[in-house]
């Protein structure tokens, strides 16, 4: 979507504007800012039940986001917030999910794992591994069905790799020729399994090539690469061509949940990749680079910490669900 | 402004914990993410980390205090250019940290889509002329109807195009619709179930066509948690008009993988519709309902039926509404309660207790979910008798359902126990004198009635 040369010339991605540099910044940590703040909402118990924080993925899902077009559909798992604020969902009816409350997006019926907007082309949040793999083409055959241009994004981590409905969808998708982006965010871990201890497969991006499926290996971690390649998948499916997949090679900061006891891998390295490879503070040093002042990003952060502030405070205030709510939005009335 | 830090919750279940070990004490600075405990909840030792950044002005409980409750102070963080005195300012001012949610006016943001206008089916209309055709004619002729009215409506299955169906329920309907709208798929339920629910989800209104119903099996994750739920999920955003139809129960001599009535299953799910015809009038009225329902609907037809012949209006408008019982024979002395194939099994048993001087009156409810429990009711409090009758297994099955309609509803108008006739609790075996024996039968339901006369 960015044409406009950047000054910083990178030799391993596309330039990017400094107005596109800023915005996927923003988008970043109002991502990192808002899961921050959900997460201590939870240890306050104003959040109950499952809560799955997207921190230290963000880089995939905005580079994503910054080639998405009206109109383009996405669905994910359980590890959701990040897809609806970058789909464009207010951080107040997202929060006020979280908490169960009737400003929420599913008037407090859906919760941590279950969002959805139909105005916004998201079609959730899926508590169940894999589910979203075949919804998610779905998607795609709609759209195909409709004659639109419209692309479907369809995430899940490497641990629903492993599930059969994926490559049931990946056939689906490439006899049919669906325009869908097949995006595995690979954070390593599974819950608490590493993906050496659960795939045979050791390079999930070749998962597609029985059915001819184009795909990149991406570093999930670097704003600049995952822009690239989201362009070159999103300009494929768009023409035609069928599916594409990305395997994103990212990580997660915090726990699988709430209730991780991180016993399955070392906090140094949770630690390194915190120093080393922070897309936030990558992006930051490429902006800094390229001569965009410091202030910049004293204002985008003042921007976003009230972004958060005030969803937090919609989300403790809105009410809790009309008790009325127990009984409608089971069956649609005919 | 220094802050208090609470003991967190870090489990769906935790309500108390042990504080382990400080990692942060008095005086140390801390930015966001940094452990500043160790604390032992009801599942494992966990971390704690800070959510700002600050200085530690002072910790509150000891190392080793057990039974902290969550939400308790447990630290005071200052920030930038606080003093210490601000720590024991803020832990007087502390009110219990989170208030109750307090009402206010509740913008809407949440954007709601408008259900779509269906066409109410029309009760217990008379459609005037009718002709002789077989389920499998009605079923077709239900599909065709409802492709030609709607762009929205296709057909996705294994063998419903080139082949012409596995049972030839969808003859003729690649050629007059087109390959984009009569979808061959590949043997592959669960993808191509879960495929046709996020395209429903979109707005489109697939039909699934399973080449039976045990094969929903390998699909019903998305039947029930994808297709059912989600409407409830979004808070009313985002229905899924889907029907998902294909022969259900028994068939001849296909052994117990392939003879199941999964009525019960489904039945039990809120969000599903179920409907169960008998007739070609019920199959046609019924898939044409369910094609326009806006919701998730299950169609079971059976095999068996499939080529038998029944009189159907011709009307082109024709159409049954869901949920609504059809009273097959009208009597006085016991209401026998059957679906799909066993109707006409209970209107055999029927004609036999006539011929003994007992008239029994037969309700085919067309639909599982809703039950028309009105109908039933009434019909108990006329006969006083009620025997249910179908082909699925007795635990928890549809005739427990209706037993249990006509306890907690016409109790005082009962004058013997309901009682169930069911296929015997047992996989379906291969042998043609077993497989007999193991399915409900005309003299079942006779003895039945005969009993309740008797006691």
């Amino acid at each position: 979507m960015d044409e406009t040369p950047s000054a910083s010339g990178r030799s391993n991605g596309p330039a990017l504007s400094p107005e596109t540099m800023k915005r996927a910044y923003r988008d970043m940590l109002l991502v990192r800012r808002f899961e921050e703040k959900a997460g201590q909402l939870y240890g306050m118990g104003l959040i109950g039940g499952f809560c799955h924080l997207y921190i230290g993925q963000e880089a995939v899902v905005v580079g994503i986001g910054l080639n998405m077009k009206q109109g383009d559909k996405s669905i994910t798992s359980y590890r959701d917030h990040g897809q609806m604020l970058v789909a464009g969902m207010t951080p107040r009816g997202v929060m006020a999910e979280l908490t169960g409350r009737s400003g929420g997006y599913s008037h407090g019926k859906g919760g941590s794992m279950h969002m959805f907007s139909r105005e916004k082309e998201f079609y959730g949040g899926h508590g169940i591994v894999g589910a979203q793999v075949a919804l998610g083409t779905g998607l795609a055959f709609a759209n195909k069905y409709r004659g639109t241009d419209e692309v479907s994004i369809v995430y899940f981590g490497e641990g629903a790799s492993a599930q059969g409905q994926v490559y049931e969808s990946f056939n689906l998708a490439a006899l049919h020729k669906l325009p869908c982006i097949y995006v595995i965010e690979n954070n390593r871990y599974g819950m608490g399994t590493s993906i050496e201890r659960a795939s045979a497969s050791k390079d999930l991006s070749r998962n597609g090539e029985p059915w001819g499926i184009a795909s990149r290996k991406v570093d999930g971690m670097d704003i600049f690469a995952v822009h690239e390649a989201a362009q070159e998948a999103m300009e494929y499916c768009r023409s035609g061509k069928g599916p594409f997949l990305l395997e994103m090679e990212t990580y997660r900061y915090r726990g699988h949940s709430m209730s991780d006891p991180a016993k399955y891998r070392q906090r140094a390295e949770v630690e390194e990749m915190r120093r080393t490879r922070d897309p936030i503070e990558t992006l930051k040093a490429e902006m800094l680079r390229s001569g965009i002042e410091e202030s910049v990003f004293k204002d985008i952060e003042t921007d976003v910490k009230a972004i958060v502030a005030d969803a937090t405070e919609f989300a403790q205030t809105s009410p809790e669900p009309d008790v009325s709510e127990l009984w409608t939005d089971i069956l649609v009335e005919a | 402004m220094a802050s208090l830090i609470l003991m967190p919750a870090l489990s769906p279940t935790m309500t108390e914990g042990t504080l382990a070990r400080w990692v942060k004490k008095a005086g140390d600075t801390v930015a966001a993410g940094d452990v500043i405990a160790e604390i032992e909840t009801d599942k494992a030792t966990m971390e704690v980390e800070a959510v700002d950044e600050g200085v530690i002005g002072k910790t509150l409980v000891e190392e080793g205090t057990q039974n902290i409750a969550v939400n308790t102070p447990i630290a005071v963080l200052l920030a930038e250019g606080e003093d210490a005195s601000a720590a024991d300012d803020v832990v007087r001012s502390s009110d219990p940290a989170v208030g109750a949610p307090v009402a206010i006016e509740t913008p809407s943001d949440p954007a709601i889509t408008e259900a779509p206008e269906v066409a109410q089916a029309e009760d217990d209309r008379d459609w005037g002329e009718t002709s002789e055709i077989t389920v499998r004619q009605a079923l077709r002729d239900a599909m065709a109807a409802e492709l030609r009215r709607d762009e929205d409506v296709f057909l996705i299955g294994e063998e419903v195009a080139q082949y012409q169906g596995a049972y030839k329920i969808s003859q003729g309907l690649l050629e007059e619709f087109g390959e984009k709208r009569v979808i061959d798929t590949p043997i592959t339920e669960h993808g191509f179930t879960g495929m046709a629910v996020g395209a429903a989800l979109t707005g489109l209104k697939p039909i699934v066509e399973f080449m039976t119903m045990n094969f929903s099996l390998q699909a019903i994750d998305h039947i029930i948690n994808s297709a059912a739920k989600t409407l409830y999920m979004s808070g009313g955003q985002m229905g899924c008009p889907i029907v998902f139809r294909g022969p259900n129960g028994a068939a001849a001599r296909v052994g117990a993988q392939h003879s199941q009535c999964f009525a019960s299953w489904y039945a039990h799910i809120p969000g599903l519709k179920v409907v169960a015809p008998w007739s070609a009038a019920d199959a046609k009225g019924l898939l044409r309902a369910a094609i326009r329902d806006p919701n998730p609907v299950i169609v079971l037809e059976n095999e068996i039926l499939y080529g038998q012949k029944f009189p159907c209006p011709v009307d082109e408008d024709f159409i049954l509404p869901i949920g609504r019982a059809k009273i097959e024979r009208e009597g006085t002395d016991v209401t026998l309660v059957a679906f799909s194939i066993m109707v006409g099994v209970a209107l055999e048993a029927a004609a036999i207790l006539a011929d003994e001087g007992i008239s029994a009156e037969v309700i085919n409810l067309r639909s599982i979910r809703p039950l028309d429990t009105e109908t039933i009711v009434r019909s108990v409090k006329k006969t006083n008798r009620i025997v249910s009758v179908e082909e699925g297994w007795p635990v928890a099955g549809i005739g427990a359902e209706i037993c249990t309609v006509a306890v907690e509803q016409a109790f005082d108008w009962l004058d013997a126990p309901p009682a169930r006739v069911c296929g015997l609790d047992l996989p379906m075996p291969y042998a043609a004198n077993l497989e007999k024996l193991a399915l409900p039968k005309p003299e079942w339901v006779v003895d039945a009635v005969r009993k309740q006369l008797r006691d």
